[in-house]
């Protein structure tokens, strides 16, 4: 049963992967203009001729899904070509700058979600007419507080009070580990503050739902302290919801990271698409998209598992 | 007494969204300067009673395009916005009304949209159409499409098992009515919510865009670009970006706010549901 259930979700999975690889191919060729004329560039004559050959060697002549094929062929096996103005293979452009982007990311995932539990279970216990209200406020403006804006804002600060502190830039984890750690801390905070406000919110609510429930009363009922009620009857059976807005919020962050970066002068993925795009770097620029969206695909096939594993109403 | 705290809170939210509306259509008459005249001998001011949000570098009027970048802002968003909510909208009623291959298909192509994170999609669309404030709006628009499809599916999935759903079909009324006259306006609190919340969300992401470069194109004053330009001048004159960030929030706090009150007011079944 399990199994078939889990069958079921790799097909969806293979399925979804397909399309949006289908959808990333084709979009690079809606580009106005000939990608051609723009990779012989203006340093070069064009002729016909030339353009005739480079189409050839690229296989832009042949028909659309031979050109898909011969390009998801070996994307499969992480070949994505070659770079249109370094040369070097994309993937390798694509390895050195995905670690900042991960990291960040998975950083604010862990400040966002690590705070939003103790947040959320205070917020449950806090009940009445103005708390609700300040609330609801304070968490609000958490989620629509424009992350670069925040990170602008903490650089400033930062300047101002403690202007010996380098924010910006990026340090290899080798080359020092707490300058590394040091300056991810900024641009993952002001990262999380969205998914802080959105996960605590989630959390409260998700709580306040389970403290009325039949188990929670027998709980109390039994002589169970009032701590080990809250903390793990109710929280074990909050935390639910919790889990699957993760995978969902991988999405905001990935996003959010690209533009964070710019702000941090982080060289992550961030710096990698905008730099394709105004090169118009066509295959970096697909295999990054490609990548990515993979990536936030597998988060949440893995995050479908998993909430399967923990609530078992799911398997049912 | 909740239920007036609510009350109140709903009029709060109004009153941000209503001013900052008028605000932004009145732009050229509010504003005190013209958003783009440069005067270099005023450059990078701090507020004053002249300037009284300061200036840029270039010696603009930072309240004046703080002004009529929120126009921008709001006047991409909401066509966007718009054009989600009538073509994920319709795909949405269509798909829990003719059920079928019809339902499956649409939900397929919105679950493979769904798949992308919003902003990269953001950017690809971006990248595909070129750099425009126009490009953002449709790259807005796309990725809004799906979400409004599955937002207005599900509730228009339970009215068209409804009685009264049942019974105008046995009396015979043609489909486009039963849709117009019975299933729309049934979904109007779904929509009034969601279209507010989603308009939060569209404000940052058109901010996201400009900042990035990638939506709106100087010299037209733009939220997001004015928070990029000012970056530049942090240290010496911080107020173009801190301002026009504080504007950004300013505008999906409200939106998001009116939205939020209003689904516990309109939707009881939602109340308390983050």
């Amino acid at each position: 049963m399990i199994l078939r259930l889990v069958f079921a979700r790799v097909v969806d999975l293979v399925f979804v992967l397909f399309c949006v690889s289908v959808i990333v191919f084709l979009m690079i060729r809606l580009i106005p203009g000939d990608a051609v004329a723009i990779m012989l560039g203006a340093n070069t004559e064009i002729t016909p001729e030339r353009m005739a050959e480079l189409r050839a060697r690229v296989g832009l002549d042949k028909p659309i899904v031979v050109q898909y094929a011969h390009w998801i062929g070996p994307a499969l096996t992480g070949d994505f070509g070659r770079s249109l103005w370094t040369g070097r293979p994309v993937i390798d452009e694509i390895v050195v700058h995905v670690w900042p982007t991960v990291q960040l990311t998975f950083l604010a995932l862990l400040l966002g979600a690590g705070l939003a539990v103790p947040a959320g279970c205070l917020m449950a216990r806090l009940r009445g007419r103005f708390a609700d209200v300040a609330m609801r406020i304070v968490t609000v403006i958490g989620l629509t507080v424009p992350n670069f804006w925040l990170g602008i804002v903490m650089i400033l600060m930062l300047a101002t009070l403690a202007p010996t502190i380098q924010a910006l830039g990026y340090v290899p984890f080798a080359q020092d580990p707490a300058g590394h750690v040091g300056r991810l801390m900024l641009p993952a905070a002001a990262l999380a503050l969205p998914i802080l406000a959105h996960l605590s919110r989630l959390l409260r609510s998700a709580m306040l739902d389970e403290l009325q429930q039949d188990y929670i009363r027998t709980a109390r009922a039994k002589g169970i302290a009032e701590s080990a009620v809250v903390y793990v009857h109710a929280l074990r059976n909050a935390l639910i919801p919790f889990v699957t807005s993760v995978g969902i919020l991988t999405g905001y962050l990935l996003g959010g990271a690209i533009v964070i970066e710019q702000v941090f002068a982080i060289p992550g993925l961030g710096r990698l698409i905008l730099g394709a795009i105004s090169e118009r770097n066509y295959p970096l620029l697909q295999a990054t998209i490609l990548l990515v969206t993979s990536g936030f695909v597998t988060v949440n096939f893995i995050v479908d598992l998993l909430y399967m594993a923990i609530d078992p109403r799911v398997r049912a | 007494m909740k239920k007036l705290a609510r009350n109140k809170l709903l009029v709060f939210a109004t009153a941000i969204v209503v001013l900052q509306l008028l605000v932004a259509a009145l732009a050229p008459l509010v504003a005190p300067y013209d958003p783009v005249a440069q005067n270099v001998l005023a450059r990078l001011r701090g507020p004053s009673t002249g300037y009284w949000l300061g200036t840029d570098q270039f010696g603009r009027d930072v309240l004046s395009r703080v002004i009529h970048g929120a126009r921008t802002s709001l006047a991409v968003s909401v066509a966007a916005v718009a054009a989600a909510l009538v073509m994920g909208g319709a795909l949405g009623l269509l798909a829990a009304y003719y059920r079928g291959w019809l339902e499956r298909i649409v939900m397929r192509v919105m679950d493979v949209l769904f798949a992308f994170p919003v902003l990269l999609l953001a950017i690809g669309v971006v990248a595909v159409l070129g750099p425009r404030a126009s490009s953002a709006a449709i790259a807005i628009a796309i990725v809004y499409t799906p979400i409004f499809a599955r937002l207005l599916r599900g509730p228009a999935l339970v009215i068209c098992e409804s009685d009264y759903v049942v019974a105008a079909r046995a009396i015979g009324a043609a489909d486009w009515r039963i849709i117009f006259v019975h299933i729309l306006p049934n979904l109007m609190s779904v929509v009034l919510v969601q279209t507010s919340l989603l308009l939060s969300a569209a404000i940052l992401v058109e901010a996201s865009l400009s900042f990035l470069g990638l939506g709106t194109q100087p010299p037209t004053p733009s939220l997001g670009l004015m928070l990029s330009e000012g970056r530049n001048f942090l240290m010496i004159s911080p107020w173009s970006a801190v301002f026009a960030g504080a504007a950004i929030l300013l505008l999906a706090f409200g939106l998001n706010l009116l939205g939020d009150v209003l689904r516990d007011t309109l939707d009881p079944r939602l109340r308390g549901s983050p």
